[in-house]
């Protein structure tokens, strides 16, 4: 009973906390200057080409980065688990170091191998932003994506289920594809939405490279000079972030059930 | 119930399957050394053993799973010892929670179809056909986590058969499931065996199981076969002190013309080959006497040791703390 008052007096706190700012925002957002309420800011959204293509190109480096980065951890999470799971530690480590530098830092040292990278190939990928960024997104990246694979594998029977794929004829790659994919479907597509919310958010590598054309530069340019345009725009993006993770909370309902009545 | 499985007789209609001197070593850990087994077409041959003695090390050579050190596996009278589990022929029961949990049972029993490329029609028709020789022909559609651990090994054993393999493997099917099904599992694989006239080896550290289910019971100890035998005779006349120990409940007594005597040499004698209570017998105390059904089983201690001793359970049987006396059973 005095747990169950505690949890209420912690929660209502929690809420207070996380909704008065929200509810702030909601409400200066929809502001119309001269007084009254109204959809202006967010209809602004709608019109602005330059925040329009700035999404746009946001989220197709957040795609990109989320393919490669599934593509590279997915296979490797696997491998390491099925046939080195002594160097598991080690590689989780590895991950880690990313989050430890700090991106200052990291951008740093992008702008000194970007100077002094010559050559035709390099000079292309540095020209757009998408594919100069997605290659840093994807270390940034990296640490967030393996743990969230890496919890699903551990979460399945691995060694079993491919075990028994390639005993009833399936090669690895098959067995991968086939079984353990969909198996992992839930942290596959959390690994996902952690990097697209990742690159939305991303700032400052983009700024000190000066690809100044992505969403979250765009966002602060927004608010220096159309505030409730700014905030209306950050409360769609969390809108946006909570759409995808509740999609992954139902698409993860099976699977939890399925735990729950097998064990 | 248990008809099936006091006369078990090998069909000739499988394949033979033969581990030549093989050998698997980790570093300098020995988990096989030296085996050399063979099992006849149509025959389920157990192989028993504590774990850690290797048995689920032949299984995994035999499946493909590992490479030996040194030594040949051989299917059909062929090499396999290089060749992928891909393609090695063989259906593999495993412990628990082998289904593909996205796919229903129907779609878990025709995988193995579907990497031969079997059409979606033979496909669902065979499965369909195997899930009803499981007992779970209702049940296709059903996802893992909707149904029972039985019925999920049920469902893995009819996966294992879709394919038509040469070899069924089975590693410690029953171990996760509770002590009724176990049973009633175990005589359905012995049942859907003897029909399909499958050579099957069964891997399993409970005695019990491997003497009620196997035309052939091989024992294995550190990595070494102590013996292969029928489980008549690996129960009655245990080749070595280890078979002896590890099969069933064994007393060491020291017999002389029939008799127990003190400072005779000793002799392994089953619990069901002691007695209690004649006069002329070895004086003890009973230490425990617990209740198992249509035996009870008494511990007395004496001047030999201490005995364990099945008897038939019957109102006059002495209470643990009174004396009695052991003889060996007529």
């Amino acid at each position: 009973m005095r747990r169950r008052r505690w949890r209420v007096v912690v929660l209502t706190i929690a809420a207070i906390y996380f909704l008065v700012p929200l509810l702030s925002a909601a409400e200066f957002s929809l502001r119309v200057p001269g007084g009254g309420y109204g959809l202006g800011n967010y209809l602004a959204i709608a019109h602005d080409d330059v925040l329009l293509t700035s999404l746009l190109t946001s989220l197709q480096i957040a795609v990109l980065t989320a393919v490669v980065v599934l593509v590279l951890v997915v296979p490797t999470a696997v491998w390491v688990r099925l046939r080195f799971p002594s160097v598991a530690g080690l590689l989780e480590s590895a991950t880690i170091l990313p989050i430890v530098v700090p991106p200052v830092v990291m951008a740093a040292g992008i702008a000194f191998v970007q100077a002094n990278l010559g050559g035709p190939v390099f000079r292309t990928l540095f020209a757009s932003s998408t594919t100069a960024l997605t290659p840093f997104y994807v270390v940034l990246a990296l640490p967030f994506a393996y743990r969230a694979v890496d919890n699903g594998l551990a979460a399945i029977p691995l060694r079993t289920l491919v075990e028994a794929a390639r005993n009833l004829g399936a090669g690895l790659p098959s067995a991968l594809v086939r079984v353990v994919l969909p198996a992992i479907r839930t942290a596959v597509l959390g690994a996902a939405f952690l990097t697209l919310a990742l690159v939305l958010g991303e700032i400052v590598i983009a700024r000190i490279l000066l690809y100044t054309d992505t969403f979250p530069i765009a966002v602060v340019e927004v608010g220096r000079s159309a505030a409730g345009v700014s905030v209306a725009l950050s409360l769609a993006s969390l809108l946006f972030t909570w759409v995808l993770l509740l999609a992954v909370s139902f698409a993860g309902g099976g699977r939890t059930r399925s735990r729950r009545t097998s064990a | 119930m248990t008809d099936v499985i006091t006369a078990p007789q090998a069909t000739e209609r499988g394949t033979a399957v033969e581990f030549r001197a093989l050998r698997r070593t980790y570093g300098s850990a020995h988990a096989l050394d030296g085996l050399d087994l063979a099992l006849k077409p149509g025959e389920l041959l157990a192989l028993l053993g504590p774990s850690g003695c290797g048995k689920t090390t032949a299984l995994r050579l035999l499946a493909g799973f590992d490479t030996p050190t040194s030594g040949q596996v051989l299917i059909g009278g062929k090499d396999v010892t290089g060749i992928p589990a891909s393609k090695r022929d063989t259906g593999m029961v495993f412990q628990a929670y082998s289904l593909f949990p996205t796919m229903t049972a129907a779609e878990n029993v025709a995988f193995g179809l579907r990497m031969r490329r079997v059409g979606a029609a033979e496909r669902a028709r065979r499965a369909a056909e195997l899930l009803e020789v499981v007992g779970l022909g209702d049940r296709g559609g059903s996802y893992p986590h909707e149904m029972s651990g039985g019925q999920q090994q049920r469902v893995a054993l009819a996966r294992a058969l879709a394919v038509s393999p040469s070899v069924l493997l089975l590693d410690e099917p029953l171990s996760a499931l509770d002590a009724r099904v176990r049973v009633q599992l175990r005589d359905e694989i012995r049942r859907v065996q003897l029909a399909e006239g499958i050579t099957t080896l069964f891997v399993t550290h409970d005695q019990a199981e491997a003497l009620a289910v196997a035309d052939r019971v091989a024992v294995l100890n550190k990595g070494r076969l102590e013996q292969v035998d029928t489980p008549q005779e690996v129960y009655t006349r245990p080749a070595t002190e280890f078979v002896a120990e590890f099969v069933g409940v064994t007393n060491h007594v020291p017999v002389e013309d029939g008799r127990i005597r003190p400072g005779a040499d000793t002799r392994q004698v089953r619990p069901e080959g002691l007695t209690v209570g004649d006069p002329d017998g070895l004086s003890g105390t009973v230490l425990t006497s617990t209740f198992l059904g249509a035996v009870t089983r008494l511990v007395v201690t004496t001047e030999v040791g201490e005995l364990i001793v099945d008897v038939t359970s019957r109102p006059d049987l002495p209470a643990a703390g009174e004396p009695t006396t052991v003889t060996l059973a007529p």
